[in-house]
């Protein structure tokens, strides 16, 4: 891999040797009292957010530096860009001063593509950790990690993912790699808040929540962003929170064996109840602890050698 | 005055080859005229005669943009492309709304001399949709503009869309909408359909231009006023305009070049030339816009000709400017998706590209027959000729081309205004 910028045309070599790999490297950091390996020693990672994050930069950075490389976090609004510097001369300064890895969120669709475009020459590898409403591969990929541990092979299993598909990355992500992976994919979304055009996507759609529950063995909810509510998407946050959040009667309706995922952050009592969210069935907070994995891992693959062995 | 001859062109492609004689700035004399001691004759043998090109839709960016292209820059690249007449839009820096700015760019036009240069004037006060702009007072500038629109921007007001439409009856002037209502278009980045929700863009619905166009076709007929819209690019735009053409509302309508060849296929390349307003389609539309070209629901081709700087390109999606270059590619288009595939003849591409717009615009001079006595406007192409097209070669400032690197057919030999050669073999004369 030279890049990871989007799971749409991902092929399953790829994504299983990235999921192997944060497996692997969960396995041997385990137990460690110094979770440092060197595997990067002397890259540089250049982590540049044009949005507000914690948990993505946190776990690129952690990724990152748990495996030696040395780490910069550029955010847009402490930098050169909150003076109108352009996308592509930013990306060619961090490429100039020595990045060999960027790691890029933007609010636009398509930026981590445009950076790759422009990084081409310089050899730079682009990961893209969220752009617009298009991809967050490594969501989908620590997702599935999460789904692995707890499901084990995810080919033929169900996943329904619920709520605002129409501007999730997250959803988009997971929808390609999942079908990848050989698992069925629901979404389960109000006509609103589905993109024309899913159609064409290789899920099937549903507007009944209950009526999907039973089958599936993962359901993952996506966030309702605030902006939403007043975009006439729903009624009102209660009509939707009823007719699409996962309360613990419905939680009720899931098979046991059930993995309950949400990338966060979570609007308890909204999208899922706060009862839901600390259940057992829910795997919240080991997907954060996955997307440290699965992020080394995929700085593994972009960065480490031939040469070199696995960090072990 | 000079003479030109024209040796061995077949005048709309059909019957044998003719000796064409221009002198005065007029068609003098078609069969075998002799050319005297002072005549230039250009060699057109294979070579098809049409009358000269008009654009209804073109952006010459000046004033304002003048670092993407002025109107001298756009004339050549209109010359080169076989035009001789163009539109040029309203919204400069400052809009064209008020006499100065629409006289100005009439007179850069005529002191530059190679097309003739007609501004558009804005239908509303600086486009913002809010008042109407002195529609009569341009009108009957020096200008003389005979054009209105706010291209760009929709006149998206009903009440202001009905007294542009009434207002413009008394004027005999032409109201040309950008049809996209604003409330369905916000953040609109692409076509709504299977490959903008894979990419992520916010979707440009047809219904945002469909429900335009049905309503100002409504309103148009009421105020018993002519109708012209821009850039159409939906088969369900074309079925309001068959609707509204049957129940004989004077309606016209244009479509771009690009919207003739090019789909959201294009997304996949992440990369803005390919992003203009409205979207490139899905490719079920491109088919039914040459199929409507064909029939004449759709009366004539139109530019939307759109220079940008690097800058507004060069960068993420969301933030480049929408528009391409059109002026030189035109005909080439028109002949790779209506000429190859059998869906127009020569005497259809002068009828689309000539001879409607020019009758839609009301230029008494253009578009007019390839006979005796006619104006010369005229336009050499050779059919059998092809090119690559490579955005820095062109005539415009700007270079983004949605069609670069791409081999297509057919070459503008020779582009002559009243009988002055503007541009021949490539190059501005």
């Amino acid at each position: 891999m030279r890049h990871l910028l989007t799971t749409d045309g991902l092929d399953l070599a790829d994504a299983t040797a990235v999921l192997d790999t944060a497996d692997e490297l969960k396995r041997t950091l385990l137990g460690r009292e110094v979770r440092k390996l060197p595997t990067l020693r002397g890259r540089t990672v250049i982590t540049m957010f044009y949005e507000s994050s914690t948990r993505t930069r946190v776990s690129f950075e952690l990724a990152g530096k748990w495996m030696s490389a040395d780490v910069v976090n550029v955010s847009a609004g402490g930098s050169s860009v909150g003076k109108g510097e352009s996308l592509r001369d930013t990306a060619l300064t961090l490429a100039a001063a020595g990045a060999d890895c960027v790691i890029v969120r933007h609010p636009a669709s398509g930026a981590a593509h445009r950076l790759a475009g422009w990084l081409a020459e310089a050899g730079t590898s682009v990961v893209n950790a969220g752009d617009g409403t298009h991809q967050h591969p490594t969501q989908a990929l620590l997702d599935a990690a999460t789904l692995r541990e707890r499901l084990g092979d995810l080919a033929g299993r169900r996943i329904a993912i619920v709520g605002d598909v129409l501007h999730s990355r997250v959803a988009r992500s997971n929808v390609h790699l999942l079908a990848t992976l050989g698992a069925e994919v629901v979404l389960v979304a109000p006509p609103t808040l589905l993109p024309a055009g899913v159609a064409g996507w290789p899920v099937t759609v549903s507007h009944e929540l209950d009526a999907e529950l039973p089958a599936v063995d993962a359901v993952m909810m996506l966030r309702v962003q605030a902006e939403r509510m007043h975009g006439s998407y729903f009624p009102s946050a209660r009509e939707y929170s009823i007719s699409y959040g996962l309360s613990e009667a419905r939680l009720r309706l899931l098979p046991e064996h059930a993995v309950v995922l949400h990338p966060g952050p979570m609007l308890r009592g909204m999208e899922i109840a706060s009862a839901v969210a600390d259940a057992p069935q829910a795997a919240i907070t080991e997907q954060v602890r996955n997307g440290v994995h699965v992020r080394m891992a995929v700085l593994y693959h972009l960065l480490a050698g031939e040469e070199e062995g696995r960090g072990s | 005055m000079s003479r030109v001859l024209i040796k061995g062109a077949r005048c709309y492609g059909e019957g044998d080859p003719v000796d064409v004689l221009i002198a005065d700035g007029v068609i003098a004399e078609i069969g075998s005229p002799e050319a005297a001691g002072d005549t230039e004759v250009i060699d057109a043998r294979g070579q098809v005669l049409l009358p000269g090109f008009v654009d209804l839709h073109t952006h010459l960016r000046e004033p304002g943009r003048e670092d993407t292209e002025t109107v001298e820059s756009g004339s050549a690249a209109a010359a080169l492309g076989g035009y001789t007449a163009v539109f040029a839009m309203a919204n400069t820096d400052p809009v064209a709304d008020n006499a100065v700015v629409v006289e100005h760019v009439w007179r850069r036009g005529r002191e530059t001399g190679l097309v003739d240069v007609h501004p558009v004037g804005a239908v509303t006060v600086g486009l913002a949709g809010e008042r109407l702009a002195e529609l009569g007072t341009m009108a009957r500038s020096e200008a003389g503009v005979r054009i209105f629109s706010d291209d760009g921007h929709c006149v998206a007001d009903p009440l202001l869309m009905r007294r542009a439409l009434e207002y413009s009856t008394s004027l005999g002037v032409l109201v040309a909408q950008h049809a996209e209502e604003p409330r369905l278009t916000v953040g609109a980045q692409a076509h709504e359909g299977e490959r903008a929700a894979r990419f992520g863009y916010t979707g440009w619905p047809a219904s945002a231009e469909e429900s335009i166009v049905a309503r100002d076709c409504i309103l148009a007929r009421h105020a018993g006023a002519r109708l012209h819209v821009c850039h159409v690019s939906t088969t369900g735009t074309v079925d309001v305009l068959s609707w509204a053409k049957e129940r004989g509302t004077r309606v016209s309508a244009e479509v771009t070049p690009h919207h003739l060849l090019l789909t959201d296929e294009r997304l996949a390349t992440y990369d803005p030339v390919n992003k203009v307003n409205p979207p490139l389609r899905a490719d079920a539309d491109v088919e039914r816009m040459r199929q409507a070209l064909a029939d004449g629901v759709l009366d004539c081709v139109a530019t939307d000709h759109a220079p940008h700087a690097v800058q507004d390109k060069d960068c993420e999606w969301a933030a480049a400017r929408p528009g391409m270059l059109g002026l030189q590619t035109a005909l080439s288009i028109v002949v790779r998706t209506m000429v190859e595939p059998g869906l127009l003849d020569w005497r259809g591409v002068a009828r689309v590209m000539s001879e409607r717009p020019a009758e839609i615009a009301g230029l008494p001079d253009q578009g007019r027959p390839l006979a005796e006595g006619e104006p010369a406007n005229v336009v050499l192409v050779d059919p059998e000729a092809g090119w690559t097209v490579r955005g820095t070669e062109l005539a415009s400032i700007a270079a983004n081309t949605p069609y670069e690197g791409m081999r297509l057919p057919a070459v503008v030999s020779a582009t002559l205004l009243r009988g002055r050669i503007t541009s021949r073999e490539g190059k501005i004369d």
